[in-house]
């Protein structure tokens, strides 16, 4: 099982983020289960989801207190909540943020994982771009689809295309496709292996 | 059709399938997404000959279902918490007067203090009410148990709740198998009611009684759900049939053959006390689950069948009879009375509110159980140094305030405390 957390605030798409994953995954013929932190969402609060993706049925139904992959919507938020608690040390780490990990200063979190799992990519400046608006949701899990190769991109296309039916789905598939081979090019560039991620 | 899709929506989907006739809600967090869903499939006529009004208020809510089911209607609603005890004597007067109606209720906390979140609470508020009350463990089991409900219902003429965890349930999205309708017809006939309000052929319903009667009333009342025992298991054996599915019954067992150790539980945590279940297993531990999908009528029979080769009974609920215990672990209890060596019974209850019911916090109770057992009630993942403060300190003043508020105040300045020592 695969265990991924996603953080950010109300009205940045975290849930939809999850669902998306998730109905990518379940498109390849995967168990996916992807649900929110259950509260009374504000936009701008501090909101976290989750999604599980496995071979077999999930049954889980505990908050993912052990990610495999954390996405990290808003790189304010370190400040605010504990966002990498429980991050296995073999998990993957995406933040939306044009900054490295040393300009956000959290190099040392980074540099625990295994080479080519932790990437920043700029998905609220190609979203802007793309949308029109700054919501990186769409963005993150195109970056999601390139880092950990757990769900092929058109995969990811069809479950934004099922979000977000005409127009705005094909701006927000463009801007996960920007967001895909930006990590693309940044793994090529940095000379990382293979680390495609396993349930 | 297989979808990946949020339970409520599939909830919404699945109803629909049994062509409700008239469908009045008011929205109340968590069980909005359904009637949500519900109002669209009516507007955009998906779903016909159906009848979406919108009302005042909860209490209208079930009056209107009342009015529309007596008037011959295959009649739906959903409710949640506060918004159930809101249509409380509609809840009752339903039930009295024998009305199939479905409701759905999305399960969540009771205030004060105000809670949005899930447990059973307000399930347990009406367990007397006489309505049959089934629990789905996914939301599979939801879609599946709200087709078995009308025809339930119909065929008994007793109103049925099916009841899901709020937010873990309902807001979750995850992989249900949507029925089509062609199946769904053939295992649900049109609503052919026991009693009709007809302008051509005046009749009354809902007369007074007295003494003379009441108690054979009551006793018909709880007669009827007695003999729905039976036909909840024959109605999931129908629906296995046509949909080769395993969904809904009165319990389901799970590694329990050879089990010393047994845990009983409603609802979406008995997915991850399956898992904890597995991770025992393989530890060793002779530990299963029964999974109680009917709750009234309660099954006494079928757990005592399922029970009584255990030593230890761990009854896991999502409720509390604030000064007795566990409601569930009473009619546990209730079901073991007679047994000449009945298990221990060991009650817990958890998730209260919406605090998450963790595999870790399982493992440790279900040893617990066997190892070292409790007296009385056990509140899992309790926080022992935050209660005791506050019972010391509100022992030291007659005007101690708040008790909620209290704890808040307490919980802000240990976190203010925890963020100065990390500081320095």
């Amino acid at each position: 099982m695969f265990e991924i957390r996603v953080h950010g605030r109300g009205g940045q798409g975290v849930v939809t983020a999850a669902e998306m994953l998730s109905v990518a995954a379940f498109r390849e013929g995967r168990h996916a289960q992807a649900f929110p932190s259950f509260g009374s969402e504000r936009t701008g609060a501090p909101v976290v989801a989750f999604c599980r993706i496995a071979d077999r049925e999930i049954r889980l139904r505990e908050p993912v207190t052990e990610p495999d992959c954390l996405i990290v919507q808003d790189p304010t938020l370190f400040k605010v909540v504990d966002v990498f608690a429980g991050l296995k040390p073999t998990g993957f780490l995406i933040v939306n943020s044009h900054k490295d990990f040393a300009e956000l200063g959290i190099a040392d979190v980074a540099r625990r994982l295994p080479p080519g799992h932790a990437m920043t990519v700029p998905a609220s400046d190609i979203a802007r771009r793309h949308v029109g608006r700054p919501l990186p949701n769409a963005a993150l899990i195109g970056a999601f689809a390139a880092l950990t190769e757990l769900v092929r991109f058109d995969s990811v296309r069809h479950a934004i295309e099922e979000a977000f039916p005409g127009r705005i789905g094909t701006v927000n598939i463009a801007a996960a496709e920007e967001a895909h081979v930006h990590v693309v090019a940044a793994e090529h560039a940095a000379g990382v292996g293979d680390h495609a991620a396993t349930l | 059709m297989l979808k990946q899709i949020e339970g409520s929506k599939a909830m919404a989907e699945g109803i629909a399938l049994c062509r409700p006739e008239v469908i009045c809600a008011y929205p109340i967090t968590p069980q909005t997404h359904i009637v949500e869903g519900l109002g669209d499939l009516v507007k955009d006529g998906s779903l016909t000959n159906c009848e979406f009004i919108n009302v005042e208020s909860e209490f209208a809510a079930l009056s209107v279902a009342i009015g529309a089911s007596a008037a011959g209607a295959r009649a739906y609603t959903a409710t949640a918490s506060q918004g159930l005890l809101f249509m409380m004597e509609a809840v009752y007067n339903a039930a009295g007067l024998g009305l199939p109606i479905v409701m759905t209720l999305g399960n969540r906390a009771i205030g004060a203090p105000i809670n949005i979140w899930n447990d059973h609470s307000d399930a347990m508020a009406v367990r007397d009410a006489g309505w049959l009350q089934l629990f789905a463990e996914t939301n599979q089991e939801a879609v599946d148990l709200h087709i078995q409900a009308f025809r339930i219902a119909e065929e008994l003429s007793m109103p049925v709740m099916v009841n899901v965890d709020g937010f873990i349930l309902t807001h979750a999205v995850e992989r249900v198998d949507i029925p089509d309708q062609a199946t769904v017809d053939a295992f649900l006939p049109p609503f052919e009611p026991m009693q009709v309000l007809d302008p051509d052929e005046p009749a009354s319903i809902g007369a007074m009684v007295g003494p003379e009667a009441f108690t054979e009333v009551k006793y018909l009342a709880h007669y009827k759900q007695t003999q729905a025992l039976r036909l909840i298991t024959k109605v999931a054996g129908e629906y296995r049939s046509r949909f080769g599915r395993d969904s809904g019954g009165l319990i389901r067992t799970y590694r329990t053959q050879d089990a010393d150790t047994i845990v009983v539980a409603m609802g979406s945590v008995c997915g991850t006390i399956k898992d904890t279940i597995d991770e025992m297993r393989e530890e060793g531990y002779p530990i299963g689950l029964v999974t109680l999908i009917s709750y009234r009528p309660f099954p006494s029979a079928a757990l005592r069948n399922a029970l009584a080769g255990a030593k230890d009974i761990v009854v896991v609920e999502k409720a509390i009879s604030v000064g007795m215990g566990g409601p569930l672990a009473i009619d546990v209890d209730e079901a073991l009375r007679n047994l000449p060596h009945a298990p221990q019974l060991h009650s817990a209850v958890a998730g209260l509110g919406g605090r998450p019911i963790l595999k870790a916090s399982l493992h440790r109770l279900f040893r617990e159980a066997v190892v070292q057992p409790w007296e009385g009630t056990q509140f899992l993942d309790l926080n022992v140094r935050v209660v005791g403060r506050e019972i010391h300190r509100s022992a030291k003043t007659r005007r101690s305030g708040p008790t909620a508020e209290a704890l808040l105040r307490q919980l802000a300045a240990e976190e203010r405390e925890a963020a100065e020592k990390g500081r320095a």
